[in-house]
């Protein structure tokens, strides 16, 4: 439903984000975007919306080149696509439902925008989301006054409310906690199956990846390095993916930080490292 | 270990000497300049500076308390200007902040446009609007309301246009890429994020134009500004310090009023 032929962004002043993407995702299927900072994952998720105009390739979508759509068109295209964004990106003085219901203006005149005019079905099925994702007693509240985690929860809603085919999701858990980390990810994830959605999640954190997707990819310096099943992943695959590192406790320590569910043993461990340090240098 | 020590300073030396001949600059500036004041002011008057002010003082007593009554419709001659005339201002400033924020300007060109009509607004103080506008359409409150919108268009403009410059920029794109067009993704997410600094502005402006709209109608653009150039022209002292207690409780009460506005609204 969705591939991508060599594309290609090269940004004003020349850095060279993407340099000759191909990608293909079936109906229903999850990947995981992974990589370093840098990599261009991101641009590679604004390019499919457009909010980046990439510099060349095609980007089919539903048999659309989205590439060569005219503004209505477009628009159109756009809104069979969710969006979900690190720092959640909802309109901060606006009530948790107004947020959710944004995710119904591409069908609305300016008029009944204004105005708030949103169709009794566009209602209901706001508050059944806001009912599965747990946020029914917040429907009134600004969406300003929520925690992390509510507020992912309510920008998944408003992705949700467009009934996409394809979900386009940026680093979803890069500012949250670990626990609640987990539970977004379980629930974009569980949505995105039982609606048999196409996604793309950009994500930092390889072992979260691991857990919940069967498909992984590797990008690195703007191409795309590794594609395969989160099994493949090992020593030298994280290494052409991320760079020399010593990978071999990876998969140990991830079985630790799971167990303690913090996950802070890690710095824990550094820092005795540096107070033993400094006790034998005195 | 070695045992060199680092030579770290905030500031070098050269900066300092620099910073000491900048003050000692601003310094000697700033005697020059008294001693051409001094020199041209006639001292003997400004010695006499506070007899004269009693004397004053004394004259405007025993206030013209009756008098009360006939500036009541002035007075309100002058809320009305403050108010039209930033109502006005504030209808045409959407407009004008929108096409001059470098974010929602439709076209460069229109931006510049926008941004000509802010200079031009600001650079000319609503007195001397009032003095052309009172030529223009003969004295009388038109020529306050339309005096006082015409310096408020570009101070409003200005402060809304640079909001929105600085709203955050994901929460358009967010609403954006939902498929919604510029129009209700500018009603939807620009507008509630500009909303409280605009209220603000509005009210300050408000606030300010009060204060202005008392002074317009010296040059005989309606407001009490008219009794009192007649009250210090007729030298009708006893009348002027009722005037000046109005204007004085007016300016109170609008401080009171805006600043409560600010509370509930935001």
């Amino acid at each position: 439903m969705l591939k991508i032929n060599n594309l290609h962004k090269e940004y004003p002043g020349g850095d060279l984000a993407l340099q000759g993407i191909n990608l293909e995702l079936k109906k229903g299927e999850i990947a995981a975007v992974i990589g370093p900072s840098g990599a261009g994952k991101s641009t590679l998720i604004r390019c499919i919306n457009r909010l980046v105009e990439s510099t060349a390739g095609e980007i089919i979508l539903q048999n659309q080149d989205i590439n060569h759509l005219n503004k209505k068109e477009l628009k159109n295209a756009r809104r069979k696509m969710g969006m979900i964004f690190q720092e959640y990106a909802l309109v901060e003085r606006l009530t948790v439902m107004e947020n959710v219901l944004s995710g119904r203006l591409g069908y609305l005149s300016f008029w009944r925008a204004w105005l708030r005019k949103f169709p009794q079905k566009d209602i209901n099925q706001a508050y059944q989301i806001l009912d599965r994702l747990g946020l029914k007693d917040h429907v009134y509240k600004r969406s300003d006054h929520l925690s992390g985690g509510q507020r992912q929860r309510v920008g998944i809603a408003r992705a949700l409310m467009q009934n996409p085919d394809l979900l386009l999701v940026d680093e979803p858990t890069a500012s949250l906690d670990p626990k609640t980390a987990r539970q977004i990810m379980r629930l974009i994830t569980e949505m995105a199956r039982e609606r048999e959605l196409a996604a793309l999640i950009n994500i930092h954190d390889v072992l979260l990846a691991r857990e919940y997707v069967s498909r992984i990819i590797g990008m690195k310096k703007g191409k795309i390095v590794f594609d395969g099943s989160p099994a493949d992943l090992n020593k030298d695959t994280l290494t052409t993916i991320y760079g020399e590192e010593d990978w071999n406790n990876f998969k140990d320590k991830d079985q630790e930080n799971l167990a303690s569910e913090g996950g802070n043993d890690l710095a824990d461990r550094e820092q005795r490292k540096l107070q033993l340090a400094a006790s034998t240098s005195n | 270990m070695s045992k060199k020590d680092y030579n770290w300073q905030l500031k070098s030396t050269l900066r300092i000497l620099k910073e000491i001949l900048f003050w000692a600059a601003g310094i000697w500036l700033f005697i020059y300049c008294w001693n051409i004041i001094s020199a041209r002011t006639i001292w003997p008057f400004v010695y006499d500076g506070a007899e004269q002010g009693s004397k004053l003082l004394m004259r405007m007593f025993p206030p013209n308390w009756p008098y009360f009554i006939d500036l009541l419709r002035p007075i309100w001659d002058t809320i009305t200007i403050a108010t039209l005339g930033t109502l006005a201002a504030i209808l045409l400033s959407l407009f004008v902040a929108f096409l001059a924020a470098e974010n929602t300007s439709p076209h460069p060109l229109l931006r510049q446009l926008a941004l000509l009509i802010i200079v031009t607004s600001r650079s000319v103080s609503s007195l001397i609007w009032a003095i052309i506008l009172v030529i223009i359409l003969g004295p009388g409150v038109l020529a306050g309301i339309i005096a006082i919108s015409l310096r408020s268009v570009g101070f409003v403009s200005k402060l809304l246009y640079e909001s929105i410059e600085e709203i955050d920029r994901e929460q358009v794109e967010a609403v954006e890429a939902t498929g919604a067009s510029k129009f209700s993704a500018l009603i939807y997410s620009v507008v509630p994020q500009v909303f409280p600094s605009f209220v603000g502005t509005a009210v300050y402006r408000w606030d300010i134009n009060i204060r202005e709209s008392t002074v317009v109608g010296l040059v005989g653009a309606g407001g009490i500004g008219l009794q009192l150039n007649e009250a210090i022209l007729g030298l009708k002292w006893p009348d002027a310090i009722i005037i000046f207690m109005m204007i004085l409780s007016l300016v109170l009460f609008s401080e009171l009023f805006s600043a409560k506005i600010r509370k509930t609204l935001i």
